[in-house]
């Protein structure tokens, strides 16, 4: 248990450099963001313009920089990100809770599958290792180093241009069906999300099949598995409950930290798709300077992943006896 | 000469062709430039010329407005490696800094170094770059450089203190010590040399993030849209509509180029594993004695068996070849 | 009374880039059913190597290149023949592990899987090798660590939770999950301090009288064996030197590598004398020189050991009583020809 405590700790630690990062930075660019923000957005209220530079500094912030710091901590601990510039007055909390759905659902179910999938790969290569699956590697990395956009845009082109077999953009059939909790919906959401997930599972697997391969062939020469062959236990018992048990550890970990860039990758992807994810909303939020919203989903992005990172402390904490040992002991 | 020419004959297959693609690459960035057709900037107002079709005159075609696609590209190489190499050397100075300097002393410095190298690790690096980048729009090789290399070290940094840690614990830094050699003498003549493989492969590593990263955020837009790098190349031949008007050749090959940079890197990286950790190679899992496979998990081969196993008429065509000269040995003799 | 594991004849390479690495050279020994073998050499002499290669559980780039591990136990042979393992498919080996031939390994912190609670290692044992309902199973599992002295609660651990002499009472028991008839024993005690060092002997010894199973004892500690083993044999770099009973080789050691061995460690009793060691290195097994491989380290080496072949040969000794070489009816053999010069060789008459 202390195990996890700590580890909450540190994400609250993040958590904190995050948002004062968020803080900082504008106040930290040249220019002054409040009044570029004014000069081409001149329909916002004077309450509007004051929590605007509140948010970002410069000559009409009030109170001293400490004040500012402090209020501002309030304000995202209340989730109070204010009203959004480009759509005013839309709270950036409403536009938030519509995109944000979007982006989880794609790209948690995507890198879960690309996660297993190429996870129980990785153990079949690491066993068989020389064998046929591990000589296709090489080509897999280079599927993997190819961008995600790029990827994405091709399979565009071949799918849904040249094939027409799925649709090559947004998250559904707008002409046809409402969002709601209908068949007709889902499964149009469910079309629409096909090529998106494709390209992230696509350009993701290679790297955990390698990961987990690597970490099955240094598993494989530890005595416990050949203490295990020496027993007469199956093979199948062998691989799975000796050897990969002990390889999902730091294959878990890596998860941990790559879920960054899985999670990066796939924003800029949600661009060829036109998918009404959070990325979509990010990208538009910069190219109309609207700092509010763009400083809001940078503080969303993180917490998600820190929630994440959290998540898989506990599948590690689950799987390895030794964890909780080592802190329980201290 | 023959040092190198040594190292070159033991990496194995996929290292050669990493080095070798690799090497195709820097050249185009070195000369590249130089040799450009075209201006890649230049506009051709000609209207049959374009999106036009690779031929003759435009060896990749043009883009929407008459620009040659094959001058953008050769700018974009050196471009965008140009960028990815200032960063993996930054970065990488600051990791290797950070790393061993938190190993070596220890205590509560390496806890607040490793602190801060796992927050800057958990917070994602692409929202932070394009949050910054949003505030600078369009000033951006200079400050993609900078943010790059303050997101990119602790990855390394991590790495590279685990290792020096492990050395740090070995008999001869202890020795070093203990004879009273200066702790930077330490660092620098003892233990780095033992780290070249890793420091070298971290590189690799920032290098390829350092592309991934850069080509991303040309692509959304968010860095000068007036210099032609690969990322920008991609921006503007989606914001063209070049999927949808079919102009695969103003896409393919700016992608392709970076796919097959980021694998040559990729495999480069497999060869300095393999020189870094030579007795890996000895103890790969699998192995091929007497021309056949045998996988971990089987019992120990024994030679008599091996050679017996083979059918009559394998045996007559067997006959004629030069290995055959071994069945007549008893087993246990001459094994060449 | 016939050997119960006979080795003979076998050689194991390593088969690396660099060359063939001849880690077992033709190498001969047996093992009587209730004897305790010692095999005693330093590090890298091969003596893992031979027992691993025996049973085969080498990985690869591990090959035998020759000899037959031939295996008298009562329950496989079929007509009281004798089986080799170096012959057998995977399917006949993996019958024949643990219930005839178990291990137990050198380190048990790396020898268990640490994920997995002792309880269900036991399990995995003896479900693969006995066939028993679920309950006499755990059952069994249980009186397994009654006969290593491990309390019961034990079970629910994880290896990490046991202490060092623990864990090594679990891989015994683990052993003798399936009553085996051979137990090979790699370093047992290698790793633990000295108290529970003669803790665990104390137990092995027990457990031996008790279950009558023969021991292959592997060492690089001589002196362990001078009191545990009916039998010792000496290897340096892949060959046997010297085998024969243990008061023989106590008392007089025939190979000079052995007697440098037997000065290597102090007594309890006697007098203070000076501790010597024997200065030089083993030999790369690479390019092994012809004849005795201790040549380099040896101080009584003469012209003839190079053409030696290394065949053990009766230990001639001016003895009157029992014919010479011959201690309680174990011969005691050796390969040098300084203390053997009726060993045959190439130019020396006999």
């Amino acid at each position: 248990m202390s195990f996890i405590i700590r580890r909450l700790a540190f994400y609250l630690v993040a958590a904190w450099v995050a948002i004062t990062l968020n803080f900082f930075i504008p106040r930290a660019m040249p220019g002054n963001p409040v009044e570029s923000v004014i000069a081409k957005y001149p329909n916002l209220t004077p309450s509007a313009e004051k929590a605007l530079a509140l948010m970002l500094g410069g000559g009409l912030a009030q109170g001293s920089l400490w004040h500012q710091y402090v209020t501002y901590l309030g304000h995202v601990f209340t989730f109070n990100f204010g009203a959004d510039i480009a759509q005013f007055p839309t709270p950036v909390t409403t536009m938030i809770a519509q995109a944000l759905p979007w982006t989880l659902v794609l790209v948690g179910v995507a890198t879960i599958i690309s996660f297993l999938l190429g996870t129980s790969l990785g153990i079949l290569a690491g066993w068989r290792h020389g064998g046929w699956l591990d000589r296709s590697l090489p080509a897999l990395m280079f599927l993997q180093a190819v961008p995600y956009f790029f990827l994405a845009l091709v399979l565009v082109d071949v799918i849904g241009i040249e094939l027409h077999w799925l649709p090559t953009g947004q998250g559904y059939d707008g002409a046809n069906t409402q969002p709601g909790w209908t068949l007709t919906f889902i499964g149009s959401a469910v079309q629409h999300a096909i090529l998106p997930a494709l390209t992230i599972v696509l350009t993701s697997i290679a790297g955990w099949m390698l990961q987990m391969r690597n970490v099955m062939i240094t598993t494989i020469g530890e005595d416990y598995v050949v203490a295990a062959q020496a027993k007469g236990l199956s093979s199948r018992r062998v691989i799975y409950t000796y050897a990969a048990r002990n390889a999902l550890l730091p294959q878990l970990q890596a998860f941990g930290l790559a879920l960054g860039f899985v999670v990066s990758g796939a924003l800029v992807m949600e661009i060829v798709f036109a998918y009404p994810g959070i990325g979509l909303l990010l990208l538009n939020a910069v190219s109309s300077d609207d700092f509010p919203l763009m400083q809001a989903i940078f503080l969303v992005i993180t917490f998600a992943i820190l929630i994440a990172n959290l998540i898989i402390d506990f599948v590690i904490v689950f799987f390895d006896p030794r964890v909780r040992a080592r802190e329980g002991a201290r | 000469m023959s040092a190198v020419a040594n190292v070159w004959r033991n990496l194995p297959l996929k290292a050669k062709v990493g080095v070798v693609l690799f090497g195709v690459f820097i050249l185009a960035a070195i000369i590249g430039p130089e040799v450009t057709p075209y201006d890649p900037s230049y506009a051709n107002p000609d209207p049959s010329l374009l999106m036009a079709h690779p031929s003759a005159q435009h060896l990749l075609g043009t883009t929407q407005t008459g620009q040659d696609v094959l001058s953008q590209l050769l700018v974009g190489v050196r471009l965008t490696i140009e960028l990815a190499l200032l960063v993996g050397v930054i970065a990488g100075i600051l990791s290797v800094t950070v790393g061993v300097t938190s190993a070596f002393l220890g205590g509560v410095w390496d806890e607040f170094l490793s602190l801060v190298s796992n927050v800057f690790l958990v917070i994602p690096a692409l929202p932070l770059l394009i949050l910054l980048l949003g505030y600078l729009s369009g000033k951006g090789q200079l400050p993609t450089i900078i943010v790059l290399s303050i997101l990119g070290w602790p990855w390394g940094a991590r790495v590279i203190r685990a290792q020096t840690l492990t050395i740090r614990n070995r008999d001869f830094i202890a020795a070093a010590r203990e004879s009273g050699e200066k702790s930077w003498r330490i660092i620098a003549f003892d233990i780095i040399p033992n780290e070249i493989s890793l420091i070298a492969a971290n590189f690799v590593n920032t290098v390829l993030y350092a592309i991934g990263a850069s080509v991303a955020l040309a692509f959304v837009g968010l860095t000068d849209l007036n210099s032609w790098s690969l990322g920008t190349i991609l921006y503007w031949a989606e914001s063209q509509q070049a999927l949808s008007l079919g102009a695969w050749w103003w896409f393919v090959p700016p992608g392709l180029a970076v796919a097959l940079i980021g694998t040559s890197l990729v495999l480069l990286n497999t060869g300095i594993d393999e020189l870094g950790s030579p007795r890996l190679r000895a103890t790969r899992g699998a192995a091929k004695i007497a021309g056949r496979r045998i996988w971990p998990t089987d019992p120990t081969p024994v030679l008599a068996q091996l050679t017996v196993s083979r059918s009559r008429v394998g045996t007559f065509v067997h006959s004629f070849s030069r290995e055959s000269l071994l069945d007549e040995t008893p087993a246990g003799g001459e094994l060449r | 009374m016939s050997p119960i594991l006979d080795i003979s004849d076998l050689s194991v390479v390593y088969r690396t880039p660099g060359g063939d690495v001849r880690a077992v050279e033709r190498v001969n020994l047996t093992l009587s059913p209730g004897e305790v073998v010692g095999l005693c050499g330093e590090s890298g002499s091969g003596k893992s190597t031979l027992a691993y290669g025996a049973t085969r559980l080498l990985r690869p780039p591990a090959l035998v290149t020759s000899g037959s591990v031939r295996y008298s136990g009562r329950r496989i042979t079929s007509g009281g023949h004798p089986v080799d393992l170096l012959a057998m498919s995977h399917k006949e080996l993996h019958e024949m592990r643990w219930r005839e031939i178990a291990i137990v390994f050198q380190s048990a912190m790396n020898a268990l899987n640490p994920v997995l609670r002792v309880q269900d290692q036991l399990l995995d044992a003896i479900k693969a090798n006995l066939r028993l309902p679920r309950g006499e199973a755990r059952d069994k599992a249980a009186s397994l660590l009654d006969l290593v002295g491990i309390p019961r609660n034990r079970l629910r651990s994880y290896p990490h939770e046991l202490s060092g002499g623990m864990r090594q009472r679990v891989m015994i028991a683990m052993a003798l999950a399936a009553d085996p008839e051979v137990v090979i024993m790699d370093e047992p005690t290698t790793a633990l301090d000295v108290v529970v060092q003669r803790d665990i002997l104390a137990q092995i010894v027990e457990l031996k009288e008790r279950l009558d199973f023969a021991i292959l004892f592997i060492t690089h500690d001589l002196s362990l064996l001078l009191e545990l083993a009916d039998r010792i044999a000496v290897m340096y770099a892949g060959r046997l030197l010297e085998t024969g009973s243990a008061q023989a080789i106590m008392r007089e050691p025939a190979h000079p590598y052995t007697r440098g061995l037997l000065n290597s460690f102090p007594s309890l009793r006697g007098s203070r004398r000076e501790l010597a060691g024997i200065p030089g290195s083993p030999p790369d097994l690479r390019d092994p020189l012809p004849g005795c491989p201790f040549i380099p380290r040896c101080t009584h080496a003469i012209p003839v050991c190079s053409n030696v072949d290394m065949s053990l040969a009766l230990v001639a000794g001016p003895q009157a009583g029992p014919p010479p070489g011959l201690l309680n009816g174990v011969s005691h053999l050796t390969a040098c020809p300084i203390v053997t010069p009726e060993v045959s060789q190439e130019g020396v008459l006999s």
